[in-house]
């Protein structure tokens, strides 16, 4: 009669353990999450919807998703680079290099944004630099882009390098003795191994990017409808004392951000069903 | 033409050119000293612009030590009781079958998803003085949100799968061999814990405090939303930063910006340390 809801073991601990996980999940994450869902529905859908169906809302939400796209994309490209120097290439201070790509995960991201701001504002360090060239980057979107970028930076890197490691050198060099360019064999042979990896960072590092709010306030300039992110928003509602309007956008971002986690995952299955065909 | 008289270099098949691998070695180390030294660096020159004593100075401001101290308390809450969720739950995940254990994973991992920002939103709605459990709080005298156990659950909340995470592949490879063996030789289940499980996991279970608490001690969004930023009573380290550096105050905010900067120091020396020495006992993706 179908399969037991928990199969017997004869470790102990099962009641304690299911207690402590169960409760503390239940507290930590679930409880508060339904009550941001009761919060953004008790008025109604209708309500819900003209929330969020502002100007001023539809401008954060699209700047925030948009930019946190490119941001992704950067690191996709470049964490995969990252990865295979670091593992592939011997060059002094590798260790070094491979153990500060973390480090946008250990400096706090308030740290991190007026780090940043100190750097790129106007007649400082990198800002000169760009104000010679006639632009400029800190309250601007590109400030925005280059926090987004460098909190996202280790992920991919992270989920590609073990990948990498365990590439057989064997398929590359069966690759070159059947006639392959060093390209084709990078294209057609080694991509494809790493791009499930690659893509799950990839997701990470978006859904990173579009819920960053530390690194992005300092150097984002806050202008509304210009540079303003959605998170800001939220805690700008939150001020007014305006709860159902924070909750409105907090569901907008979270029906967003889980969206985008399901297309790449589809992506992911697809890519993963791919590489088995070959 | 010289080239012509003597045999082509040996290359081997399985490798870029040198010009390619010179390249992108020289790329990548540039994008990283623009992308993450260059920030880095600024923190300390910032901190230091007025000389040493000034920054000295700062910390002893009492603003500094009271959010030095908040800091540490709600690591002191957070850490321990993310480090019990994130053992019982890799037990339950990894010593037992039963349904729905996908389910839980995918629960379990929700705040890596979620904005900081939504994490102290969700906080406010659950606890906040509107909602019917936050007034029923209040009215007994233990405020939750713009008080420190609201600082402490944000930050539990954005680290709530840190430690799970780390045991959880760990104790997969390991299996329930030991455990059981240990059992069919009479030892109680604290004791097989205590002196089988712990053991083969507790660099694993190290790594993922150590991880957890970088985290605990600089979150900013989750925490800004919960904590009212009262001056000397509800502001972390890293909103004591956002206040001064919103007053200009900017050496000392880059000075407990600093301080903040040489933990994540430590926290990456210590965690490569961990990579170098225990790879074997890591999670499989931390063995470089």
């Amino acid at each position: 009669m179908g399969q037991p809801f928990v199969h017997k073991s004869p470790i102990p601990g099962l009641g304690l353990s299911a207690g402590i996980t169960l409760s503390m999940l239940s507290l930590m994450v679930l409880v508060p999450i339904a009550a941001l869902l009761v919060q953004g529905f008790s008025a109604g859908v209708p309500a819900l919807v003209s929330a969020v169906n502002t100007p001023r809302t539809w401008a954060a939400l699209y700047l925030s998703f948009r930019l946190s796209l490119i941001a992704a994309l950067f690191n996709l490209v470049f964490g995969v680079v990252l990865a295979w120097v670091l593992v592939r290439y011997r060059f002094p201070f590798r260790r070094v290099l491979n153990a500060a790509v973390d480090l946008p995960f250990a400096l706090p991201t308030a740290v991190a944004g007026i780090a940043l701001t100190a750097l790129y504002a106007p007649n400082r360090a990198f800002g000169q630099i760009a104000k010679d060239w006639g632009f400029k980057i800190a309250y601007t979107q590109w400030g925005i882009l280059i926090a987004l970028i460098f909190v996202g930076l280790p992920f991919v890197t992270r989920t590609v390098q073990p990948v990498i490691e365990e590439i057989a050198r064997e398929v590359e060099e069966a690759s070159a003795t059947l006639g392959a360019t060093r390209a084709y064999t990078l294209r057609r042979v080694i991509w494809p191994m790493l791009a499930p990896a690659a893509l799950t960072g990839f997701a990470l590092s978006l859904a990173r990017a579009v819920g960053e709010y530390g690194s992005v306030i300092f150097i984002a300039g806050n202008i509304p409808l210009k540079t303003e992110i959605a998170p800001l928003l939220i805690v700008i509602k939150l001020e007014e004392y305006n709860e159902p309007g924070a909750a409105a956008i907090g569901i907008a971002m979270l029906v967003m951000s889980f969206g985008m986690l399901f297309i790449i995952n589809a992506a992911q299955v697809f890519s993963r069903k791919r590489m088995a065909n070959v | 033409m010289s080239d012509l008289s003597q045999p082509r270099a040996f290359r081997p098949a399985a490798t870029e050119a040198p010009w390619a691998r010179i390249t992108l070695i020289i790329a990548v180390v540039a994008v990283l000293v623009v992308l993450l030294f260059a920030p880095l660096i600024t923190v300390f020159y910032e901190a230091l612009r007025e000389g040493f004593g000034a920054a000295l100075a700062t910390l002893a401001e009492p603003e500094s030590q009271s959010a030095i101290r908040l800091t540490l308390l709600v690591a002191v809450f957070a850490v321990p009781l993310n480090a019990v969720f994130g053992v019982a739950a890799a037990w339950l995940i990894t010593k037992y079958s039963f349904r729905g254990k996908a389910v839980l994973i995918t629960l379990i991992d929700i705040p890596f998803s979620v904005s900081p920002v939504v994490a102290g939103l969700c906080i406010v709605l659950t606890f906040g003085a509107n909602s019917w459990l936050g007034s029923w709080l209040v009215a007994h005298g233990m405020p939750v949100v713009f008080a420190v156990p609201g600082i402490i659950m944000a930050s539990m909340f954005v680290t709530f799968p840190f430690v799970a995470r780390e045991l959880i592949p760990v104790m997969v490879e390991q299996g329930r061999a030991a455990e059981e063996a240990a059992l069919t030789l009479g030892a109680s289940g604290w004791r097989v814990f205590f002196t089988v499980t712990l053991p083969n996991i507790r660099w694993a279970l190290l790594y993922g405090v150590l991880l957890c608490n970088a985290r605990a001690m600089g979150e900013f969004g989750a925490v800004a939303v919960v904590s009212g930023k009262i001056r000397g009573l509800t502001a972390t380290m890293p909103i004591t930063i956002e206040i001064l550096y919103n007053e200009y105050s900017s050496v000392a905010a880059f000075t407990l910006a600093a301080v903040l900067a040489l933990l994540a120091l430590v926290t990456l020396a210590l965690k490569s340390l961990l990579e170098w020495r225990y790879a074997d006992q890591l999670a499989a993706t931390h063995r470089h």
